[in-house]
């Protein structure tokens, strides 16, 4: 294949990839590595580094209008960037070691439990409960506009919260996604922020981690321009696109089928990681 | 100042699509008859690999360094986010969230220039 050719398909698949991502909420970085390997049989290190490239420019580009909306909470992204940021320096240290099969099978199963997620409705916290001691002296606490008025909330399990993002940045780093589920996990349950001050914040931030990581990858030699920019353009088109006719999409058809296609790709790359074929 | 950061986000977004754009046109024309091969890992070719090799080739018109160039752009994107912060808790004397975004800044920077983990 020429590099003319794989770009022009690599490029079609990512702009899919972008579209579904931005149209489900899921983001489109998760299937990008397992299409780049499966489909195109790029080496993981190289998908890793062109998927990572992508999920800086979705982040940002999203995290551009959420910011003017008020429901980022900066101090809480702040601070939590410490452990993701952390977590991907430790995660690009660990993917030199890691063996190429166990990471596809860590892959497959963050893939199924992605799928799994998204048939679960976001759950809407009542904050009312005293904030954690740790949230009041690093003044995490705050409000959000609901319906034109300010509606404080107060801020739960500020340490285990910290500790599941250190996670989402060694998964981010060593798979090369933007870990969206995980961090939702630990902002959504654990920190107990209102839904759309948590998937806000946790989309600023994603942009952050993976930008650790992938600083760490471009000197490694995993970012190669020729596969890179089909994947960033396609993407960061296509997730454009989404958030435009987000509002006249059927979502509930079209998260089956994005749902469906990541089910498919995480039974292919647990057995590609099992089987040792990747 | 929110307003400023959502800006520059959108911004850094846009520019370095540009420059990636220009570049993967030109590597399109220069490279694109020639067979890829990501099958097996080699590594970007080691002038395409620290940030400052890679401002070099691209302002000798290097079409492969020219998209790099633009994703140095796009990983720079969050990065001037987190300092454009830093100056945001500097103005308000905020001196713990100071620290904590410096530390941000300092781990970032840290994989950006000298890229080691």
């Amino acid at each position: 294949m020429t590099i003319l050719l794989l770009a022009l398909l690599v490029g079609i698949g990512s702009f899919g990839a972008g579209l579904l991502g931005a149209l489900t909420g899921l983001g489109g970085g998760i299937v990008v590595v397992p299409m780049l390997t499966i489909l195109f049989h790029v080496d993981l290190r190289y998908a890793i580094g062109a998927s990572l490239v992508s999920v800086i420019a979705t982040s940002s580009g999203a995290a551009a209008a959420y910011v003017r909306e008020g429901f980022t909470n900066v101090r809480v992204g702040i601070f939590l960037e410490v452990a993701t940021t952390v977590g991907a320096l430790v995660g690009a240290a660990l993917a030199g070691v890691i063996p190429t099969s166990a990471l596809a099978v860590l892959f497959g199963l963050v893939l199924l439990y992605t799928a799994y997620r998204s048939f679960q409705a976001p759950e809407e916290h009542v904050t009312t409960a005293p904030s954690h001691p740790w949230a009041t002296r690093l003044r995490l606490n705050d409000a959000y506009p609901v319906a034109g008025a300010m509606r404080p909330y107060s801020v739960q399990g500020v340490p285990a919260g910290f500790g599941l993002m250190f996670v989402a940045g060694v998964l981010s780093a060593l798979l090369g996604i933007g870990s969206g589920v995980v961090k939702v996990i630990a902002m959504d349950r654990t920190m107990k922020l209102p839904f759309k001050v948590s998937t806000t914040t946790s989309n600023f931030m994603i942009g952050v981690t993976a930008a650790a990581s992938a600083g760490v990858y471009l000197h490694r030699g995993y970012i190669d321009p020729a596969l890179a920019f089909p994947v960033m353009l396609g993407v960061l088109a296509g997730a454009l696109l989404g958030a435009r006719i987000l509002t006249i999409a059927k979502t509930r058809s079209l998260r089956v089928l994005f749902t469906a296609v990541v089910v498919v790709l995480s039974v292919e790359m647990l057995y590609k990681g099992i089987t040792g074929g990747l | 100042m929110e307003q400023i950061v959502g800006r520059l986000l959108q911004v850094g977004v846009l520019v370095a699509a540009a420059v990636v754009l220009i570049g993967a046109v030109a590597l399109l024309v220069q490279h694109g008859h020639q067979p890829a091969d990501f099958r097996v890992f080699r590594g970007a070719s080691s002038g395409l690999r620290s940030v400052d090799d890679i401002v070099r080739a691209a302002f000798s018109l290097d079409s492969r360094a020219i998209v790099q160039l633009g994703l140095v752009l796009l990983i720079a994107t969050p990065v001037a986010r987190v300092a454009l912060t830093l100056v945001a808790f500097v103005v308000q004397r905020d001196r713990l969230y100071v620290a904590i975004t410096a530390l941000v800044l300092a781990l970032l920077l840290y994989g950006l220039i000298w890229g080691r983990a």
